[in-house]
């Protein structure tokens, strides 16, 4: 009885597919994974929709909400041997293994004609492709080491500048704290945390510093010295969060920025697109700033891979998608929406927010490091983070001993 | 003597898809983990045979120890606590109360959800700035303070709390329908010796219930193993890795972190450990059954 109802079932979907195959045949289509769905992200991802629909594209989304949980769709999907066309992924060592296995398919050919290597950075362009051949389409950057503030609460509290240094920062949350506001809004996951860390961290040690402790894996004394500095900082900072920040989402502490509830908040610039959805406008209602004495910016990029798959339209909608996510307009739209910075670097600035012109500046000019998941093994992320969060929730932990098990994530 | 060896065929034709499933589909898997947790596998299997390196990294793994720890702490509380509370809630209702299916429906009510709301749910009344403490703290008592599930040493507790609140209505209802089993002539004898109810509830009625609370004691500990949405949706294994479970350790680094190799480790010290604990006790039954046998 079962068996008989799969039969009709596959044959059912056969037939249909048959039939839609027969109309939409030439019509490039794309089924898009991607984790983008705050409002925001959602916002940004729609810009590109909109552009594939408009350039005679079929769109299916499957957007999953969690980095993580996504992820795993994807693998299970990709194991299956059912990949979606087309999936976001940050750049980096994370795509490694599925190139060597022979699970994406290049886009060198696009990438070739639409002269992708003269428009984008050196860096980027070099973190996009393997042995060789270009694989990632990417959409845009992110500066991750910012700090957002509201305006509002600054002025209630009577900090009328920006903190210049850590000194003049934690003066300035002491202050937000007499006001009676939560001095800063924390996003209470593991992956958060560390981002706070890497900021910390590159106000340490420097551009050099940070590259030759993740990169070079050096555990020479300024590293050491550095992480444990680097604990110090972050340990101070428990004292200005709220009880109920274990487990919280970036979004809902961006929230607490924007309603005036809390005062800054650390977290890359797509927390911008939250801002921008509420109707808040920069420099008026909030501010940014790269986190205090920092000589340079923690990025993280995405982009788009493409799984292989058999089916023809699904093949020219990968293509149509490569092309549209490079498009320079929409690098720009897309940037606006999302908070994030284009990738090419021969867009019209002028559209961009104090925030994003800022970070383009720091980007053409060097003064960038990578965010882990761009240059540790996704095991290595995954430790990175799990000290982190021990450190954070365990206020006993010295920081000392701490340095030491940082550097245990290596091995 | 034929027709017993061709009814025995029949049967052997008719149970052939069970055996190939558990073969193929329960000890193939299995075998197939456990090779797995002997290679460097990451994010695809490999073949890459790296011996016990993959065991030794998981008990060095400090997550990792303390996920063995939690299910241990919230295992035995959660299985002890739902048969408690079951059974109580079951003597409550079994003396004929007014509206006892409307009880029973709520009681049994969280049962039917599923952990992953009974995760939010809890984790929403936990959370210090939004549920309980607030809301005592509103009502004016400002010193009131109940933040266990953002406390690494109380976080578990919390975990237990939620798992009790889902699971004792199972129990309740295993054991009120045992009760409804036992003959009312015990009752009249025991109350015409003037024994208190209580006494009555402990001393007789609770012996007899023996299989009934076995039966959903093996059930919830076989929960206990799988705990998964319930972290997930209440603490996400924090603060830190305070309510960290084997089964999630095991979930991030199938996918998030790429360890297969790691996580089939974990996988398989987890079976065994089931093995070790339910061997004994079947041991002890099957010499019970064989002594009875012989007698």
């Amino acid at each position: 009885m079962k068996n008989t109802m799969k039969l009709l079932l596959v044959g059912a979907a056969v037939l249909s597919a048959a039939i839609s195959s027969a109309r939409a045949e030439d019509k490039p289509k794309a089924e898009v994974m991607t984790s983008w769905t705050s409002g925001g992200e959602a916002a940004a991802l729609d810009v590109i929709k909109q552009e594939f629909e408009k350039r005679g594209g079929i769109w299916k989304d499957s957007s999953i909400a969690g980095f993580g949980a996504a992820d795993a769709a994807f693998q299970n999907r990709l194991v299956a041997g059912d990949p979606p066309a087309a999936k976001q992924t940050v750049l980096g060592l994370a795509n490694a293994d599925f190139v060597s296995q022979g699970l994406l398919s290049p886009i060198d050919g696009i990438a070739k004609a639409g002269k992708w290597a003269d428009v984008l950075p050196k860096s980027i362009a070099d973190l996009i492709s393997y042995n060789g051949q270009v694989y990632l389409a990417p959409t845009g950057a992110h500066g991750e080491s910012w700090v957002f503030y509201s305006k509002e609460t600054f002025a209630k509290a009577g900090v009328s500048e920006e903190p210049k240094s850590w000194d003049e920062f934690f003066a300035a949350l002491d202050k937000l704290k007499a006001a009676g506001v939560q001095p800063v809004a924390w996003g209470g996951q593991s992956w958060q945390e560390s981002k706070v860390f890497n900021m910390i961290l590159l106000t340490q040690v420097g551009i050099d510093g940070f590259l030759k402790i993740y990169v070079g894996k050096d555990k020479g004394e300024a590293s050491t010295e550095g992480v444990k500095k680097t604990l110090d900082i972050l340990g101070k900072l428990r004292a200005y969060v709220d009880e109920g920040a274990a487990g919280r989402n970036w979004n809902d502490a961006t929230a607490m920025v924007i309603t005036g509830k809390a005062g800054v908040q650390f977290m890359g610039d797509w927390a911008k697109g939250e801002f921008v959805a509420a109707g808040k406008a920069l420099g008026k209602d909030y501010g940014c700033m790269l986190a205090p004495q920092s000589p340079g910016m923690v990025y993280v990029a995405d982009s788009f891979s493409f799984p292989k798959i058999a089916d023809a339209a699904s093949q020219k909608g990968q293509t149509l998608l490569a092309e549209v996510a490079m498009d320079p307009a929409i690098q720009v739209e897309f940037s606006l929406k999302k908070g994030s910075v284009p990738m090419r670097t021969d867009v019209d600035k002028s559209k961009l927010d104090i925030c994003a012109q800022k970070g383009l500046e720091l980007m053409s000019a060097g003064k960038i490091v990578p965010d882990q998941a761009l240059i540790l093994s996704p095991q290595q992320a995954g430790a990175l983070n799990d000290f982190v969060d021990e450190f954070w929730t365990n206020p006993s932990e010295d920081s000392a001993s701490g340095a030491e098990k940082f550097f245990a994530i290596f091995e | 003597m034929q027709a017993k060896r061709r009814r025995s065929l029949a049967a052997t034709c008719a149970l052939l898809p069970t055996w190939l499933a558990a073969i193929f589909v329960y000890i193939g898997t299995m075998v197939w983990s456990v090779r797995l947790s002997f290679t460097d596998s990451t994010i695809f299997p490999s073949s890459n045979y790296v011996g016990f390196a993959q065991y030794t990294r998981l008990f060095k793994n400090s997550r990792w120890l303390a996920s063995l720890e939690n299910v241990l702490i919230f295992g035995a509380l959660y299985v002890a606590g739902c048969l408690a509370l079951g059974f109580v809630l079951a003597a409550a209702l079994d003396r004929k109360v007014r509206f006892e299916s409307m009880f029973r429906t709520i009681f049994l009510y969280p049962y039917a959800m599923s952990f992953v709301v009974t995760g939010l749910i809890w984790q929403w009344m936990l959370n210090p700035t939004l549920g309980i403490q607030a809301t005592v703290r509103a009502f004016g008592w400002q010193g009131f303070v109940f933040d266990w599930i953002v406390n690494r040493d109380m976080a578990i507790y919390t975990v237990v709390f939620a798992g009790v609140w889902q699971g004792a209505g199972l129990v309740m209802v295993i054991a009120l329908s045992g009760m409804r089993g036992i003959g009312e002539e015990q009752w009249k004898a025991a109350q015409i010796d003037g024994i208190p109810i209580w006494r009555i509830y402990l001393s007789i009625i609770l012996p007899q219930l023996g299989p009934a609370l076995a039966a959903s004691g093996m059930l919830l500990s076989m929960g206990v193993i799988k705990t998964y949405d319930l972290i997930v949706a209440q603490t996400g294994g924090g603060p830190g890795y305070s309510t960290e479970v084997p089964a999630k350790f095991i979930m991030d680094n199938l996918f998030e972190r790429q360890n297969l190799g790691l996580a089939s480790a974990g996988a398989t010290v987890l079976v065994l450990s089931v093995i070790i604990a339910v061997a004994p006790f079947r041991y002890a039954l099957a010499m019970r059954a064989r002594r009875r046998g012989a007698r």
